[in-house]
């Protein structure tokens, strides 16, 4: 069956098998930081923005995605740029296993709530796990990120 | 892992109910416990281009498309202002927002899952499940009816006059629920729905009217246990039926105690 769909703003139309996962379409256009982790719909690696919500791409066909904007990691450096040194500069990043599916969640996050609390923000990110961390470095990256933004009273 | 040889995104309910009457066909709805199986499906049928995945608010109902997702339903203010923020308790702790941004509600509902806390809170309001052809069922008759080849098209909430509360267990903050209970007080009788038993929920009403409106804390506490008793529990990995009768005591009686608006 033939899909037609947007990739990180790229119109792309192919051929595909009925059933084939979104994850394997965007790696194979070259989105290697959307990864497969659980593969039980758990940990939040595969994370993507479809039609600007985060999905867990391991478990939507691209079938579905059919006429869909998808938003991966690649896509969004910019975005994340403005906060992913911040939690870097806790050491949170760790072995980077898990850090797109936390970056891309954490995009979707602030765009629909600019100023979360921490609550809000574990709350959101409870979606994602990490082996490494323990989490607090994710979540004080984060709450550097926006006590920044408000001038930098931390 | 699923393998599937045609997709087919249903131009109507009747292609897809037609599609669906075939045994190796499936709808498919939020695909999260699907992906998880095995076996050869020949075509699955895609609800999504439907327009059912819509909450449409009138004056005395909520009218819930199949297709829409548990994070809708979550996030969705007037749910959450009629059922004192129930929704969005009996959501929040399912795996995480990327989850529930595919889950649905019709997908939730169909597997009448033993774990479900969708199905749980549900049978605590006054909700009738519609079918393609079966028309609209009560949602307790449905959580008790054997899967067939039908489709769920839309739920319906009515809005009753009334307080609703819903509370769980749950050994890690993000996994199935050791118990699930949604409590409920309109039209002049407690309802009680417990699920997570582990198998389906069930649910219990104070037919007798033997609960006060405003039950106090001892009233609360032996009416939990005359529902607890009424209730069949199993035991798995996430406890015993002991456990979880013991709990079911607990999170009803302060639901009850809650709801009727005496919370110390």
């Amino acid at each position: 069956m033939n899909i037609r769909l947007k990739l990180n703003g790229k119109m792309i139309s192919e051929d595909i098998a009925p059933d084939l996962l979104l994850i394997d379409f965007v790696r194979k256009h070259g989105c290697k930081s959307v990864k497969r982790g659980c593969e039980t719909a758990n940990c939040g690696l595969c994370t993507v923005l479809l039609n600007g919500k985060p999905v867990l791409s391991c478990s939507v066909l691209a079938a579905r995605a059919d006429g869909q904007e998808i938003f991966t990691l690649e896509g969004l450096q910019e975005e994340a740029s403005e906060f992913i040194s911040f939690i870097a500069n806790q050491g949170a990043d760790q072995c980077g296993f898990c850090n797109p599916g936390f970056v891309m969640n954490t995009i979707a996050l602030l765009r629909e709530n600019p100023d979360p609390t921490d609550d809000e923000i574990k709350s959101f990110l409870s979606g994602n796990l990490c082996r490494c961390s323990g989490y607090e470095g994710q979540l004080r990256g984060i709450r550097d990120f926006l006590d920044s933004r408000k001038g930098g009273d931390r | 892992m699923i393998t599937i040889k045609e997709y087919v995104r249903a131009e109507s309910l009747e292609q897809a109910y037609t599609l669906n009457q075939k045994k190796r066909n499936r709808i498919i709805g939020g695909m999260l416990w699907l992906k998880m199986g095995k076996g050869a499906i020949d075509t699955a049928i895609d609800l999504c281009g439907l327009g059912l995945d819509k909450i449409e608010e009138t004056e005395d109902t909520f009218v819930i498309g199949a297709m829409t997702t548990l994070r809708s339903l979550e996030t969705h203010e007037g749910l959450n202002s009629y059922t004192n923020g129930s929704v969005k308790r009996a959501l929040e702790n399912i795996v995480g927002v990327q989850f529930r941004n595919l889950a649905t509600i019709g997908g939730s509902l169909w597997g009448r899952y033993g774990f479900s806390d969708v199905l749980t809170f549900l049978m605590s309001l006054d909700c009738q499940v519609e079918l393609y052809k079966g028309g609209l069922v009560p949602v307790e008759q449905f959580a008790s009816m054997k899967h067939d080849r039908d489709i769920i098209v839309r739920i319906i909430i009515r809005k009753a006059a009334g307080r609703f509360g819903y509370s769980d267990m749950r050994i890690q903050s993000t996994d199935f629920p050791a118990l699930n209970c949604a409590v409920s007080y309109f039209d002049g009788m407690w309802r009680c729905a417990v699920g997570a038993r582990p198998s389906r929920a069930v649910l219990v009403k104070d037919e007798g009217r033997m609960l006060p409106e405003k039950p106090d804390p001892e009233q609360a506490e032996t009416f939990a246990k005359t529902v607890a008793e009424q209730v069949t529990f199993g035991s798995n990995m996430r406890g015993s039926a002991r456990y979880r009768k013991h709990l079911a005591e607990v999170l009803l009686s302060r639901l009850f105690t809650e709801i009727g608006g005496n919370l110390s």
